[in-house]
């Protein structure tokens, strides 16, 4: 079990190494550059060069890349080019936000999803339906615009949630929550039925197998059948989705955050690249990146953990 | 070249290709069949001609304003309303369908000619190429897709096709996984090899035979790409990083829409349904592509298969006159009896009787054996009684008497109780019946506590016991492992003490050797007459071997096609065979073949039987 973990952060170095360099490149590459955007096309050739320099954009990108990932390790990320905020400080700051969404899409599919999923296996029929419908329109429909539905729906006609911002939780827990029941909803739609269907198939998989006919010829009652038995097995193929969506949620928090003016990661990056604010995104791509990596080890840790022939072998 | 990495959905999906080619073109006929794939390319060469033809096609120029007819709903002057700056929605739609297009193309183009050059490459010449090719596609599909795609806006000034070609250059590793795996089927077919040693070359073998043969594959792969390339196009338009306002793009007039949404929810309709009827159009031909697909391999397989044998191979057997069946009431001395037990399946063409009116008796301490064909309806009755028919078949009639209480066999709901408790059950694959996620003492463990209400030490002294009792040697070990870590004849044994825990009087034991080892069997058997003696418990023992009854049982009940032939005492059975199926099926036992000689079938001693029969009653 430690040798996979350590097999899968292994792994994982690379990819952060790859993709904060990938961004660096990208940065020689680019027509403009950052000196020009302090100076706002407005600098002599001299304050430029002199600013290119201030900043160690005269040195070879391999130098640059390592005095960046030298700083980033010491939790250094740079600071905006435009209000001189710690980039660090920014994505700790907002990172709340962001974190919020993505924790209240797994709780929304782990008990919506999941549990749809089950009826609909035992039951099937309309609830099948249900879950097609809205699956389908999860898929069709991008978050951005369903989030506009659910504001002009729920917000200005019903007036059930606030349309758009955030109430940090320490400010009032009740606000901070109905301000994220639209986002969670907008940005989960399409997880929430991923989830449901995928827990609809393997649950009809496995509630067909031979293993579940047997524990019934034992007598156990078919709601600990279900449960215990059925959900533990179905759970395996349902935790690589489960990864899936959650990496997906990345792109859906970026968009509902804009939709609903949260100011958490996804925004900031929005607003970043209208900006050329580059050390700004290189931390929340950084941060992003990070993300992913520890979705897919979870994912990864706990397919092991729920597979016995993984965890004792 | 090994196979060797994790199997993907993509390597099971093509997995399933025939040995037979399937031609490019037949594969397009088979979709250009499907209404849905019509339906949906309509849309798509729809929506690419307005973004072509839209100078021409559009009523009006999409930046003009009209302050006077404002976030108008739809009229005949303007067919899908008008914005905030009263411009006409349907003009920006149909001018706006332009930079999506061109979006799609350039990233399903990028997408689908990487995708199939590195796929086909790691396939097709494999080793350290394949290697490093699957490295990149893992770290590819990695990658968090948007947040790459706001770097490149940033740095190459909201272009968006840089933006587009990244979409595509991150989307060929879905494309390449596909081509890969679709590649590594048809690389490992002989005919690849007769290629090459005919002196074909591998461009040539390419083209012509590994080509066709990933297109169906790949239309499936490209159309879901391009239905996430839609969603991304729009989603960045709606960010407003890509083609700047006041032109119309679609992802952009959501954001206008977003601007008005109090006053004028209207305008996300026209927009949102352009973008999620593109988006369900590309949706629908991979789904239609992948059927298509589907359908040539189930063709192929198909030719390939064996005819399946007709439900009724041979005449069917007479009954003969000699000692009337079992009477119509139940045997008083029996701890079981079933009277008129009947199983149908539920097909297209109605109802069919799998087994017709069956009677049985279950003597105190004896062992009863079904014996009959394979499809005779010998599983199906043991499972009727423990009221655990699979779905499709069920009984319509029957009537069981257990221990002098009356059952319903027609109700299965009301035999729920009797499970565990008074019938237990053995099972054909000893591994399948245990769940794999769970200990062996845990599945002992849950079904003494459920019904013995025990506390937990005492289930646990209890769970060792049982396991001891049917002769597992270090029975301790033997519970902390789980089912992969234990033998088929082990895994058999705990079956035996899991169906033990609850003290059943009778135990029904369906096949319980057939899978195993010829010496596991034999002691498997033994351990069950043990059992049987020791607790004085009755068994029902199913199977197709007159060798086990012989050694096992008291008494048998020939079965065939689910009508009960001949039912008596082992001794009568081999001794003086009745019914002439019975005296077929012994002497189709391949115990008593002689050497050299081809193994009788049970068709050929029938066969042989009735004739005799014939000339019989004839003389």
């Amino acid at each position: 079990m430690l040798k996979l973990i350590l097999h899968r952060l292994a792994l994982s170095v690379p990819l952060l190494f790859v993709v904060t360099f990938l961004t660096f490149l990208l940065n020689a590459l680019s027509p403009g550059d950052l000196a020009q955007t302090i100076l706002q096309g407005q600098g002599t050739p001299a304050q430029v060069a002199a600013l290119r320099h201030q900043i160690g954009l005269d040195q070879p990108l391999i130098v640059q890349y390592a005095a960046w990932a030298g700083h980033a390790l010491h939790g250094d990320l740079g600071s905006s080019a435009y209000t001189g905020e710690q980039v660090w400080d920014l994505v700790v700051g907002r990172m709340g936000v962001t974190l919020s969404i993505m924790v209240g899409v797994l709780i929304v599919c782990l008990l919506a999803g999941v549990s749809l999923g089950i009826l609909s296996a035992l039951k099937g029929g309309a609830i099948g339906r249900v879950i097609d419908v809205l699956s389908l329109g999860g898929l069709v429909f991008p978050s951005f615009w369903v989030a506009l539905v659910f504001i002009s729906f729920f917000a200005v006609t019903l007036q059930w949630f606030p349309a758009t911002g955030y109430t940090p939780f320490a400010d009032d827990p009740g606000m901070w929550l109905a301000g994220l029941v639209l986002p969670v909803l907008a940005a989960g739609l399409h997880s929430i039925t991923s989830v449901a269907k995928q827990t609809r198939d393997s649950m009809s998989d496995v509630m067909g197998r031979d293993f579940i006919r047997a524990l019934r010829a034992t007598g156990l009652p078919t709601s600990t059948i279900v449960v215990k038995h059925a959900l533990r097995n179905a759970s395996l193929p349902l935790v690589t989705v489960l990864g899936l969506v959650m990496v997906a949620a990345i792109t859906g928090t970026v968009f509902v955050e804009k939709v609903f003016v949260l100011p958490g990661l996804g925004s900031l990056a929005v607003d970043a690249t209208q900006k050329f604010d580059i050390y700004v995104l290189q931390g929340v791509t950084l941060f992003f990146t990070v993300l992913t990596i520890l979705i897919n080890l979870i994912v990864d840790l706990s397919y092991g953990w729920l597979n016995p022939k993984v965890r004792v072998s | 070249m090994s196979e060797s990495a994790a199997e993907t959905p993509a390597d099971v999906f093509t997995a399933k290709g025939p040995a037979s080619q399937d031609k490019p073109t037949r594969f397009f006929r088979r979709l250009a069949r499907k209404p849905l794939a019509i339906a949906a390319t309509a849309w798509l060469v729809a929506v690419s001609a307005a973004a072509v033809l839209a100078p021409w096609l559009a009523p009006a120029d999409p930046l003009a304003q009209d302050l006077l007819a404002v976030k108008q709903t739809p009229s005949q002057a303007h067919l899908l309303g008008t914005d905030a700056f009263g411009r006409d929605v349907l003009s920006r739609l149909v001018y706006g369908a332009w930079p999506t297009i061109l979006g799609i193309a350039e990233a399903v183009l990028i997408a689908c000619a990487l995708g199939f050059v590195l796929g086909l490459a790691a396939g097709y010449f494999g080793r350290w190429l394949d290697r490093a090719i699957t490295q990149l596609v893992d770290l590819l599909l990695a990658l968090p897709g948007l947040v790459i795609l706001l770097s490149i806006l940033a740095v190459f000034n909201r272009d968006m096709t840089v933006a587009m070609v990244t979409l595509g250059i991150m989307g060929s590793a879905g494309i390449a996984r596909v081509a890969r795996s679709a590649t590594l089927n048809v690389r490992n077919e002989l005919y690849i090899d007769a290629a090459r040693i005919s002196g074909l070359g591998d461009a040539a073998i390419i083209v012509r035979h590994v080509v066709p043969r990933i297109i169906g594959p790949l239309i499936v792969q490209l159309s879901l790409f391009a239905a996430t390339a839609v969603l991304a196009q729009t989603g960045i338009s709606f960010l407003g990083l890509g083609v700047q306002p006041p032109a119309p793009t679609w992802g952009g007039m959501v954001y206008e829409a977003s601007q008005t949404i109090t006053d004028d929810p209207w305008l996300l309709a026209p927009s949102g349904g352009a973008i999620a009827l593109t988006v369900l159009a590309f949706g629908l031909l991979g789904d239609s592509a992948r059927d298509a697909a589907a359908e040539g391999w189930t063709r192929g397989t198909r030719r390939g298969r064996r005819p399946a044998p007709s439900p009724r191979p041979t005449p069917s057997p007479r009954p003969t006159p000699g000692p009337t069946p079992a009477t119509a009431a139940a045997s008083p001395t029996a701890v079981l009896s079933v009277r008129g037990l009947t199983i149908v399946a539920d097909g297209d063409t109605g109802e069919r009787v799998l087994v017709d009116g069956m009677d049985l008796d279950l003597e105190q301490g004896q062992t009863l054996g079904i014996v009959g064909e394979s499809g005779s309806g010998k599983t199906l009755t043991s499972l009727a009684i423990m009221g655990l028919l699979p779905p499709g078949t069920r009984a319509t009639a029957g009537t069981m008497v257990l221990e002098g209480a009356r059952y319903n066999l027609a109700r299965p709901e009301t035999l729920r109780r009797l499970r565990g408790s008074t019938l237990g059950m053995i099972f054909q694959e000893p591994m399948a019946a245990l769940d794999p996620c769970f200990t062996i003492e845990h599945h002992l463990l849950e079904v003494l506590r459920h019904h013995g209400k025990a506390p937990r030490s005492q289930a646990k002294a209890r769970a060792i016991e049982l396991l001891e009792l049917v002769r597992i040697p270090d029975p301790k070990d033997v519970a902390r492992r789980y089912p992969h870590q234990i033998s088929g004849g082990m895994a058999q044994r705990v079956g035996i003490a899991r169906s033990l825990a609850a003290n059943p009087r009778v135990l029904l034991a369906d096949e319980p050797t057939t899978a195993l080892d010829v010496t596991v069997q034999a002691e498997i058997l033994d351990l069950l007459r043990d059992l049987s003696e020791a607790e004085s418990m009755a068994v029902i023992l199913v199977t197709h071997d007159w060798g086990v009854v012989a050694d096992s049982c008291d008494r048998a009940l020939v079965l065939y096609h689910g009508e009960t032939l001949e039912s008596a005492t082992v001794e009568q059975i081999f001794s003086a065979p009745q019914h002439p199926y019975t005296k077929a099926l012994l002497r189709a036992n391949p115990h008593n073949a002689a050497v050299g000689q081809p193994l009788p079938t049970i068709q050929d001693s029938l066969r042989e039987l009735l004739d005799d029969h014939d000339k019989e009653t004839v003389a």
